[in-house]
């Protein structure tokens, strides 16, 4: 008898001739997040993953709950086609399924597969019999065929396998089926979560982040790379670019209008993302944008700081409230990290009564009041890059 | 890289190099258990006693009396529950500060929890609690009386000396604990002629490691142990003590009193001489706390009005100068201290409190550039203020 996981997929299902890349992709990706654990044997067959010679512990099922492109993963056992063989395997799961209990007085179901149509038992021969063993075997046990507190799955294909434990995957797409996309990054809440929901659809990240010290301390660079690996988990490898910042920060504040900073600001943010985005070889933006959550999402906002790009900005979370952004940020595991108090400690560069309307004629003429390319230049220069 | 000049020696301060010695060899040779009855754990044993003798010569007081800790937070929690367990049939009242440290100010709030009285002096703008205060305070259930010798944000010093004089007078049976983290090694204190019961010390103030500190018990003061195992350190504080810690502490101390007789005013002339320059150099400064010419030797705190201390701070940083603030600022909000807050300082002008302080490793000729990169840090953040 073994230990081995399951791991079921959804989506790429419905993928047709492609479906091999997907798959391929997947297990890739299920490799390199078991790196830390061993060398495992991960394999396809039948249209599910398999993954052999590695221990079955809570920290990997953790992290193959993770991986976009499962949606369900099973802690199970295969042993040989022959019922005794069967039974000995039925009575661990049972008393794997009994150890994790929280209650007593359960209830259990049998429920069997027969792939392989030489196996002497018919799929309900089979329950019937297994079923009988474990109320043989285990008095406090009572069977309930509508609401099992227990369901053992039992398959006979070309071994027999059983699992009572069905974890729910990341879902979404496999990472790097989808190309790549550059993430602005603030280190607040939202962006970490925009760049999850888009990496979930099977999206490679880049990650761009604006540095202003003095004004924000390497504290909050710190934080940034700590979200970054967060993320990690989820979207594999993560080359992080650190732009300062502040150069920027403090021409536009000497030469532009007050009310239109942070769009102006916005505008380079943006301009910087593409340029390092085609470095990168990314074919879309990523922001943590919400409409109206703050002056600077506003829709016309919005349209001003598309202004200053040609390539596609993505804004997963654009018709969120905060709440729910909070919900995700939780579930991902990146909030702890993101309420740290070192974000933007100077507001010096927040204009006390921002534009909340901003006619881009207005923005395009404000902005020729700086040197554009050079500023932009000038920070490209010096940009730090993290591979996290 | 350019040059350092380190000004946070009150969070902590450079491990000397005579005191890595010894840790290392500690670590490596002598690193018997001093409860071992070979002669490893006999060498270990002797060298703690040497460094006990040490550390109690600096302030006058019996080798036997000091038990280690691992650091101020841990002697200053078994000084106050410690007394507050042992001391319980006798009263329900303790007194403290408003300007005490966290570790204070936060195992108070715990006995709070548990059904004690705590009554919190104020302090006068200069950061100093009134004996008269302290004596309305008083009632016949004090069990324990516990004041910062120096405080660590603005360094104002406690009259300790004549605290500790009137509750032997008049309330002997009041315990008296001194929290003299950052005053040990740097004012002189006296704890048996100044009537002090318990004494907090800590070893990475005074150029120790982090993670060794001490906490000096009178004879015959009760005190109830806060945790239990083999009964090292006089059954007070079991567990195997941290002998490179001790050592290193012992050396540190030897060195800091070889200072102080070679010239006991060096960190203050120091301090004085800064700051009157950076008066010079900066006109619009104000001192929070203490006048510069009083105070503990080491600590000054001031602000710049309209400049905020974390952005002067990294400014001051890019230069390769170490300070401290006084607020941690978010973008939400600014924690104002509650020391600054105590002594009346205005929430705008906390927000621009920078706290510089020195240690012996400091020199005249690093601390004359300082008042121009402070100028020039003040003019550059001073370009871009909030409109």
């Amino acid at each position: 008898m073994e230990r081995l996981i399951l791991v079921r997929y959804g989506e790429i299902y419905l993928k047709g001739q492609n479906r091999p890349f997907f798959e391929k992709m997947l297990i890739n990706n299920i490799k390199k997040t078991l790196e830390p654990f061993g060398k495992p044997k991960v394999y396809k067959a039948q249209g599910r993953i398999y993954i052999e010679n590695l221990k079955v512990e809570g920290i990997v099922l953790d992290r193959l709950s993770k991986v976009f492109g499962a949606i369900g993963i099973n802690p199970a056992w295969k042993t040989d086609k022959d019922l005794e063989s069967i039974k000995a395997m039925i009575k661990m799961v049972i008393k794997d399924a009994l150890e994790k209990a929280a209650k007593e007085n359960l209830t259990f179901k049998v429920e069997s597969r027969r792939a392989d149509k030489t196996f002497p038992m018919n799929s309900m021969d089979l329950s019937r019999e297994m079923g009988g063993f474990i109320l043989r075997n285990f008095p406090g046990l009572k069977v309930d065929v509508h609401n099992p507190d227990i369901k053992v799955n039992l398959e006979i294909r070309e071994h027999a396998y059983a699992y009572h434990e069905n974890i729910p995957g990341a879902g979404g797409m496999p990472v790097g089926t989808n190309g790549k996309t550059a993430l602005l990054l603030s280190g607040g809440i939202d962006s970490p979560v925009a760049g999850w929901m888009i990496a979930k659809r099977g999206v490679r990240l880049t990650a761009v982040h604006y540095h202003s010290f003095p004004y924000t301390s390497d504290k909050a660079k710190e934080k940034v790379i700590d979200l970054c690996r967060l993320l990690t988990e989820y979207c594999g490898p993560i080359r992080l670019h650190v732009v300062p910042f502040t150069e920027i920060q403090q021409e536009l504040y000497e030469k532009c209008p007050d009310g239109l900073l942070t769009i102006l600001m916005r505008r380079f943010m943006m301009r910087i993302a593409e340029r390092i985005a085609k470095k990168e070889g990314a074919q879309a933006l990523v922001t943590g944008e919400s409409i109206g959550q703050v002056a600077s999402q506003t829709l016309e906002a919005l349209a001003s700081t598309d202004d200053v790009v040609t390539m596609p900005v993505f804004r997963p979370l654009v018709g969120l409230d905060k709440n729910e952004i909070v919900e995700i940020s939780k579930k991902i595991n990146t909030y702890e990290t993101s309420i740290l108090p070192y974000e933007d400690c100077c507001t010096v560069f927040v204009p006390r009564h921002p534009v909340t309307r901003p006619k881009l004629e207005k923005v395009r003429q404000a902005e020729t009041l700086v040197d554009v390319e050079v500023l932009i230049e000038r920070a490209l220069e010096d940009v730090e890059v993290y591979d996290l | 890289m350019k040059h350092q000049i380190y000004l946070d020696n009150a969070a902590t301060t450079q491990v000397l190099p005579e005191v890595v010695d010894e840790v290392i060899r500690c670590l490596t040779k002598d690193f018997g258990n001093p409860s071992s009855l070979h002669r490893l754990g006999l060498q270990s044993e002797r060298k703690m006693k040497q460094a006990r003798k040490i550390v109690a010569q600096l302030i006058q007081v019996l080798p036997e009396d000091i038990i280690f800790t691992s650091g101020g937070t841990e002697s200053n929690n078994l000084a106050i529950l410690g007394t507050a367990r042992a001391r319980k049939r006798y009263g329900n009242h303790c007194i403290t500060t408003e300007i005490e440290h966290p570790s204070i100010l936060n195992t108070f709030r715990y006995l709070e929890q548990e059904g004690w009285n705590v009554t919190y002096l104020p302090v006068d703008s200069y950061g100093v609690v009134s004996l008269e205060d302290l004596k309305k305070a008083l009632r016949k259930d004090t069990v324990l009386v516990s004041i910062a010798h120096v405080n660590n944000e603005i360094g104002s010093v406690q009259p300790v000396k004549e605290i500790g004089l009137y509750l032997k007078g008049n309330y002997p049976e009041t315990i008296f604990h001194i929290d003299a983290v950052q005053s040990f090694g740097r004012l002189p204190i006296r704890p048996l002629e100044w009537g002090i019961d318990l004494l907090s010390i800590s070893g990475h103030k005074i150029h120790a490691p982090k993670g060794i500190g001490a906490l000096y018990i009178k004879k015959g003061t009760p005190i109830t142990s806060l945790q239990w195992g083999g009964g090292q350190e006089l059954g007070v504080r079991s567990g195997t003590e941290n002998l490179p810690g001790i050592v290193g502490f012992g050396r540190a101390v030897q060195w800091i009193k070889e200072k102080i007789s070679e010239d006991e005013n060096y960190i203050s002339g120091m301090k004085i001489e800064l700051a009157n320059e950076i008066a010079r150099e900066i006109p619009e400064v104000v001192f929070n706390g203490p006048k510069p010419s009083e105070g503990a030797p080491h600590i000054l705190n001031f602000s710049i009005p309209g400049v905020r201390g974390e952005t002067l701070l990294h400014v001051l940083e890019s230069y390769g100068v170490y300070v401290s603030t006084g607020s941690a600022c978010s973008s939400r909000s600014v924690k104002t201290s509650h020391v600054l807050k105590a002594i009346g300082v205005s929430q705008q002008v906390a927000e621009g409190s920078i706290r510089i302080s020195l240690s012996y490793l400091n020199n005249h000729d690093e601390l004359s550039q300082v008042p121009q990169i402070l100028r020039k840090s003040v003019d550059q953040v001073k370009r871009f203020t909030r409109r």
